[in-house]
């Protein structure tokens, strides 16, 4: 959509403290352990629609026309907004729901144990990767999609309802940050401050990848969490900044990131 | 020409004055009064540097790198070599800072939109983050800085406030006159047609990386002297002045005071320092979203700061 | 006559696009060249590698004997070499009159007259008055001393086409490309507008590269025309000759009259 959306990280919180506090009252009414993975997809859905179209509607809409800078800046504003909403809406007290990841107990892994609920996760990553990638690529409404995030003005004199699409992708961008929220949760422990590190991670992750990739993106996470896990296990002084320094060297090399679009000519 | 004449004169009064007044009504203001335009100051020297940056449609997400370099540096001044001279504090946490940015200007000088802001964030969390794992400087808690001394003097306990405050102002004073100057220079002006056009400004002779270079270097060394006040006025130092959020509190001010001229940025952050201890004494657990409501609010009806505001009624 | 700007086996592709192939074309000083072709036949990518802002995979430019091939588009301006483009290149959110400034000051500042803290009020090198003078009457010059307040953005076509080929004049250039100087100007003024630019440019004794689509305004004022063809010169001739070239007719002109 071109805009550097520092929200993202808001409802990676919003995602991951509904499916907290969702799931946690399920398990307390005793209702089947199993079913609480589907609590945790629904408690994103929930939770992240409403505000996706609120802010989309009433504060980013009348805002488009402007900079890209106002944009990042609006959202930012949301973003240091939103922290305290959830702070409001939860406490400040962490929440702790373990059952989901423990349930699944783990597997033997070359002599080591590795829990299984990661690989649920990582197939729920290439699940919705892939998804997204046939969406954009394979139906109608994908293709449409890719023409008005490239030329908005164009579409619209072609007829498209450029506004429906952009909050269709907003929505749905949304809602991936709340499900990963969501499926984060129970390995962690939810506390205030949770969208604010993974917001700059996946920045980082964009941007080594290059803006407006998809393969790109996938790439970036896969070499961000490689590197990230091989300094905490070899170097853990400087697992703080590694990807940082990794982003810019990247950049040094690449300057429009790994797998940027061709740039049009200008003159 | 003539009225931009009577605009530039008009600012170099304002500096002055102001100058002249705080120094004057000084030593009558409350203690606390002096903490608070003293970190204005400070923020304001970040902003001003920013300032230049933004003109020329760069934003830069990491002055905190040089806020905290700054601080450190003074920091380290007291802590290792038992100087606490508060000019020569300033003098060199500016002189690290713009070293830093010197280097570093190599690389980022290549960028442009949102990859500069994200490198320019990178860099300022590489360094949170040495600093977090540093035992040596006392990781996330960070260390106090020595009581400052003014030539070898140090003054009374009721009148450090005011001595910092002065010189701080002082400093704040020359850095504003020389950017205002700078401003009006051939070189200065390139800023919004770098903004505008880059290809145009390199086909008409001029390197739009070399003025951008510049431009960082100044921005950093303005931020450092500012973090050296900084640290100075508060007494502490820690690894959150790297963090992202500090970066992001520049932002805001910057936004705050608009591009127009070089003494929005301090009239900004005295509103800025208002607003968030406002903000934060009404209800603690609030306060970024005042924080985030006033920036919205700044975005949609002022979107060039409050400077358009006021210059509206001025001189237009 | 001397030559002022050898181009020797240009060649460019971009992946299967071949932009330039072998292209060579000796200029001789004061004379006027018009490039002619059809839309895509490597006619701005000539200019873009003479002034550099594309490098080519194989060949050279010399410019009154030295090697500029390598060189950034602000060293050849600063040689002397400047050039106006296609779609105006302007400061869109600052005035017109505050354009011109900023190309004085970047005058000033390269001929060592203005730096970090002077204000830019020495006079001129090669107008020997201040930079707001010049603005004015290179403004007036080009008929756009009406719109001086302005910005940018919203003047209508002609008006930024003049700014644009205005710009590229403030340096006083010795070698002046002109890419489509006429596009977006209504017919009658055409003949004007090549006119005044001409006499303005050749005043001060410069050579004249121009690309154009109108072949009258080309009859008109061109000594010389490169005719572009798939990134080849497919004619090099006067320009009755040239337009008269078989090749010429098929691919550039067509064959009716």
């Amino acid at each position: 959509m071109k805009i550097v959306n520092v929200t993202h990280g808001s409802f990676y919180a919003l995602g991951a403290y509904a499916a907290a506090s969702m799931t946690a009252v399920w398990l307390a009414r005793g209702y089947p352990p199993m079913l609480s993975y589907a609590v945790l997809v629904i408690a994103a859905i929930l939770v992240a629609a409403p505000f996706a179209i609120l802010i989309e509607r009433a504060i980013l809409r009348p805002l488009y026309a402007r900079d890209e800078v106002v944009i990042l800046l609006v959202t930012y504003a949301l973003f240091l907004i939103l922290e305290d909403v959830v702070k409001l809406i939860w406490g400040v007290n962490p929440y702790f729901i373990a059952e989901p990841y423990a349930l699944l107990g783990s597997f033997q892994v070359a002599g080591m144990a590795y829990p299984t609920y990661n690989l649920i996760l990582v197939a729920a990553a290439l699940f919705f990767g892939l998804g997204l990638a046939w969406l954009l690529h394979s139906t109608r409404a994908g293709k449409l999609l890719l023409a008005v995030i490239h030329d908005p003005e164009v579409s619209r004199a072609m007829g498209i309802n450029v506004g429906r699409y952009y909050l269709a992708t907003f929505a749905l961008g949304s809602l991936l940050a709340a499900l990963a929220g969501a499926f984060t949760a129970p390995t962690v422990s939810v506390v205030p401050g949770l969208g604010v590190e993974v917001i700059v991670l996946s920045f980082a992750v964009v941007v080594i990848g290059g803006l407006g990739s998809l393969p790109g993106a996938a790439v970036g996470a896969v070499m961000v969490g490689l590197v990230r896990s091989l300094s905490v296990h070899y170097m853990p002084q400087v697992e703080l900044f590694v990807i940082y320094f990794v982003m810019a060297a990247v950049l040094a090399v690449r300057p429009r990131g790994l797998f940027s679009l061709a740039e049009p000519r200008k003159i | 020409m003539n009225h931009a004449g009577k605009r530039r004169d008009r600012t170099v009064a304002v500096l002055l004055t102001s100058f002249s007044i705080l120094v004057v009504t000084g030593p009558w203001l409350p203690q606390w009064a002096m903490f608070i335009m003293t970190v204005a100051v400070a923020r304001g020297l970040v902003v001003l540097g920013l300032l230049l940056l933004l003109r020329a449609g760069l934003v830069s997400f990491g002055q905190a790198l040089f806020y905290c370099l700054g601080a450190y540096s003074a920091g380290a001044l007291g802590r290792f070599f038992g100087i606490s001279d508060i000019f020569v504090e300033m003098l060199v946490g500016g002189a690290v800072a713009a070293a830093t940015a010197f280097v570093l200007g190599f690389l980022l000088a290549r960028y442009r939109g949102i990859f500069f802001g994200l490198l320019s964030l990178a860099l300022s969390m590489i360094l949170y983050g040495l600093l977090v794992k540093s035992e040596a400087l006392g990781s996330t808690d960070g260390f106090n800085i020595l009581p400052s001394t003014l030539f070898g003097i140090r003054p009374g306990a009721e009148w450090v406030r005011y001595a910092v405050l002065v010189s701080a102002a002082a400093v704040a004073l020359v850095a504003a006159l020389l950017v205002h100057r700078y401003l009006d220079t051939p070189l200065g002006r390139l800023a919004p047609a770098i903004k505008d056009n880059e290809i145009r400004v390199e086909y008409m002779g001029a390197s739009a990386r070399r003025a951008v270079h510049v431009k960082y270097v100044i921005a950093g060394g303005l931020a450092g002297v500012g973090g050296a006040l900084a640290a100075t006025a508060v007494g502490h130092i820690d690894p959150e002045m790297a963090y992202w959020t500090t970066s992001g509190e520049f932002i805001f001010i910057a936004i705050l005071a608009g591009t127009g001229n070089v003494v929005a940025p301090f009239v900004g952050a005295l509103i800025y320092g208002a607003i968030h201890t406002l903000a934060y004494d009404l209800s603690p657990n609030t306060w970024q979203m005042t924080l985030g409501v006033a920036l919205l609010l700044l975005i949609v009806f002022l979107p060039n700061g409050l400077w358009s505001a006021f210059s509206r009624f001025r001189w237009r | 006559m001397a030559i002022i700007l050898d181009a020797r086996s240009l060649c460019k592709a971009f992946g299967a696009v071949v932009a330039a192939s072998e292209v060579s074309a000796a200029i001789e000083k004061d004379s006027i060249v018009g490039l002619i072709g059809t839309n895509g036949a490597g006619k701005t990518t000539f200019i873009n590698i003479v002034t550099g802002y594309l490098k080519p995979d194989r060949g050279s430019i010399a410019y009154e004997g030295r090697d500029i091939t390598r060189l950034p588009p602000r060293d050849i301006t600063r040689l002397g070499i400047c050039r106006s483009f296609q779609i105006p290149q302007l400061y869109g959110s600052l005035s017109v009159f505050e354009n011109m400034m900023i190309g004085i000051g970047i005058v000033l500042r390269n001929a060592g007259l203005a730096g970090y803290f002077s204000r830019g009020a020495a006079l001129v090198p090669g107008y020997g008055e201040p930079a707001d003078a010049v603005a004015e009457r290179i403004l007036g010059r080009f008929g756009l001393l009406e719109y001086r307040d302005r910005n940018a953005q919203v003047l209508p076509g002609g008006a930024r086409k003049l700014l644009d080929i205005a710009l590229a004049m403030v340096a006083r250039p010795r070698i002046l490309l002109l890419d489509e100087p006429t596009s977006g100007v209504s017919a009658q003024e055409k003949f004007g507008i090549m006119q005044m630019v001409l006499e303005a440019v050749r005043a001060e004794g410069a050579t004249v590269l121009f690309v154009e689509h109108d072949m009258e305004v080309v009859s008109r004022f061109a000594q010389r025309v490169l005719a572009f063809y798939d990134g080849r010169i497919i004619a090099d001739a006067p320009p009755h000759a040239a337009l008269a070239h078989p090749e010429v007719k098929r691919y550039v002109v067509g064959t009716r009259a």
